[in-house]
């Protein structure tokens, strides 16, 4: 219980636990602890209901979650600005998160990365950082609200995303821009084609006006301030324009797609 | 809804011709017993939502919480919203169409409330008349309503805090947002905890809450 509980304090959460005991279990049962994890109180709740068993739960929560996706999508109005904070406001220090430890961070050689860009763009050309850090770059410090509750205030500086989409004439017709990251496990995560076009959508170099640190995401992030945090990909090495529902690292284990604030 | 409206309140005036009979008219069972089985969805699931990031220092029993993780437990939240929202929406505004909560809870007086309380807690309030609140009574089903009302949009606030920034403002900031939410929360338990001993105590206020009479 003691090591439980030690385990269990912020920092190192419980997705990170249930995720590392799942990993230990064979496949089959993997699956059926996560589908089953879902529904366990709705087990409890519903006992004795023949219509209603767990998987059927499961099934009609991810439909609701698709209907939630379709209202949100709806309710986004693109001109809608996140809240901006003074420089006093950061919160400090901003607390480093992920599925894994901070030794456990991607460590990416600057000099090696290039950032891929695929599908249905006009120039498929890869990006050096030199490259990247010529385009103009924009400051923000907005309020970064993580699916967990916590928030913390932070600055961000880059590139706005659309402005590279036109550059590399993305068809901006398309449904997503998906994002492939060099975290362990292959963090991936779609971004809809209108949070993508946000103004404040950044493809971000730099955190508090310094080179944007390994625990933030070197050589770049995402920031979607539009977002809960888990829709603003760390360390990507990749992106595609495509109108295909390709999925995300967090997506796929049953947050809501959209999530968008 | 228009079509609806009608027939509701026609079983309300129903009650005024026979007040012995029905006490709860049936839209206000049903919509009562849609509450609280989205109440407790929604308290169930926010409590596995409140353990991924504590705003204080304790967790919910994993017992006593629905969902099972973080992952889950958003998808019940978000699921039983709708429930909560369309079914609180019918009831708010039936009850002020119909005239129900101009009648049965209005007016609040402080004195009202004092000599109530005085009454209840010497165990001299009656409780004959089942159609009619007391002061307490009153006073509490009005005061849930509104924190029912504050819940809803503070957790409004918390999903949408961009789209719905101003409504984050209301409440201060989207932090203060969260505590408000939680502590409307802690209210509705209270409450439950209250209603269901004093249902308990009461067997017929409950038989009139399922089968009307």
């Amino acid at each position: 219980m003691g090591r439980i509980r030690s385990l269990l304090i912020p920092g190192v959460d419980k997705k990170l636990l249930v995720k590392d005991a799942t990993k230990l279990m064979p496949d089959l049962a993997r699956r059926r602890f996560i589908s089953g994890g879902a529904s366990l109180g709705a087990l409890t709740l519903l006992t004795g209901c023949d219509v209603l068993d767990g998987d059927s739960a499961d099934r009609m929560l991810a439909r609701i979650s698709k209907f939630n996706d379709a209202v949100q999508a709806w309710m986004f109005n693109p001109d809608a600005l996140a809240p901006t904070f003074p420089e006093s406001a950061i919160t400090k220090p901003f607390p480093f998160n992920g599925y894994y430890d901070v030794d456990d961070a991607p460590e990416i050689d600057g000099k090696d990365w290039k950032l891929e860009v695929r599908g249905l763009v006009e120039n498929k050309k890869s990006w050096t950082l030199d490259e990247l850090y010529q385009l103009p770059q924009e400051k923000q410090v907005t309020r970064h609200i993580c699916v967990e509750g916590w928030s913390a205030i932070g600055s961000w500086t880059g590139t706005p995303l659309r402005d590279f989409l036109k550059m590399i004439g993305a068809d901006t017709r398309a449904k997503y821009v998906w994002f492939q990251c060099a975290d362990k496990e292959g963090y991936n995560s779609p971004l809809d084609m209108r949070s993508a076009l946000h103004p404040q959508t950044q493809m971000s170099f730099k955190f508090a006006d310094e080179i944007l640190p390994r625990a933030y995401g070197f050589p770049m992030k995402i920031r979607v301030p539009t977002k809960l945090g888990f829709k603003n990909p760390k360390y990507v090495i990749s992106m595609e324009v495509t109108n295909d529902y390709k999925g995300g690292y967090w997506e796929d284990q049953g947050y809501n797609s959209f999530s968008g604030s | 809804m228009s079509s609806l409206m009608p027939s509701l309140a026609a079983a309300d005036q129903n009650t005024a011709i026979e007040p012995a009979k029905v006490i709860q008219p049936a839209w206000v069972r049903t919509v009562h017993w849609i509450n609280a089985v989205a109440m407790i969805l929604m308290i169930m699931s926010g409590w596995q939502i409140y353990n991924a990031s504590p705003l204080f220092d304790f967790r919910f029993s994993h017992s006593i919480t629905l969902g099972g993780w973080l992952g889950g437990a958003l998808l019940w939240h978000f699921a039983a919203m709708w429930l909560l929202m369309v079914n609180g929406l019918v009831y708010l505004i039936t009850g002020l169409a119909t005239g129900r909560f101009r009648k049965k809870l209005l007016p609040i007086t402080p004195r009202g409330v004092v000599s109530d309380v005085k009454a209840a807690l010497t165990f001299k309030l009656a409780h004959d008349d089942l159609s009619k609140y007391n002061s307490v009574q009153k006073l509490l089903y009005a005061g849930i309503i509104v924190v029912g009302i504050v819940i809803v949009l503070s957790g409004l606030s918390i999903w949408k805090p961009v789209q719905l920034h101003w409504l984050v403002m209301l409440f201060g900031d989207y932090s203060a947002a969260r505590y408000v939410h939680f502590f409307c929360m802690s209210a509705i338990v209270a409450f439950l905890i209250v209603h269901v001993a004093l249902a308990l105590l009461v067997p017929k206020s409950l038989r009139a809450m399922i089968i009307g009479r």
